[in-house]
């Protein structure tokens, strides 16, 4: 599989699902 | 007004913008025009004049946003940095903002020392360091995609979290 960190559009793309995970971490847990 | 956190909440905005800006042009700008400028031997240029003082700016801009950032934080760098209830969103941020800076001075900073010729360095070892130098800057930009996130919502994170 190729790392999608090697491209842009990849790395734009798993910062919006970290950002996505991260806020319903801080949701539903954290907070 | 107290004097502290509104200058230290200024400096943390302009030096962040110093820093998240040169980070997005290392990787929006630069390392696609170094691939551009190594098909026509034109790299010296970006390499010898250009790569070492983006650097310069973007390794201090980060140590100043982050110890703005804790001046900012002051009594509440503990229950942000421990994820407290209340203190999760911007604590969050924070963490993310402190993996950044890691990656700036023990991964980027070291391998492009080796990359620019500024450390001696072989082939190999070059190779090696262009590799890890990449991935650090790309992990610290899809970072900085979450901790923009979470420092844009401020302290209490109504807005976003609908407290």
């Amino acid at each position: 599989m190729k790392n999608p960190l090697d491209s842009i559009w990849g790395t734009i793309i798993s910062g919006l699902v970290v950002t996505a995970i991260l806020y319903y971490v801080v949701k539903s847990v954290l907070m | 007004m107290e004097l502290v956190p509104v200058l230290a909440r200024w400096l943390h905005f302009l030096a962040g913008i110093m820093w998240i800006g040169l980070l997005y042009y290392f990787n929006f700008v630069q390392v696609p025009a170094l691939k551009a400028a190594a098909a026509d031997n034109t790299a010296a240029g970006i390499t010898r004049h250009v790569a070492p003082r983006a650097l310069l700016y973007f390794r201090w801009s980060a140590v100043v946003t982050w110890l703005a950032g804790a001046a900012l934080l002051g009594s509440n760098f503990v229950s942000a940095f421990t994820l407290q209830k209340g203190y999760a969103g911007i604590g969050l941020g924070a963490w993310l903002g402190t993996i950044m800076l890691f990656n700036v001075w023990a991964l980027i900073w070291p391998n492009q020392q080796k990359i620019l010729g500024l450390k001696p360095a072989t082939d190999e070892e070059k190779n090696k360091a262009r590799r890890v130098a990449l991935l650090a800057s790309r992990t610290n930009m899809a970072l900085s995609i979450p901790m923009l996130f979470f420092m844009a919502g401020g302290l209490t994170h109504k807005a976003a979290f609908g407290l």
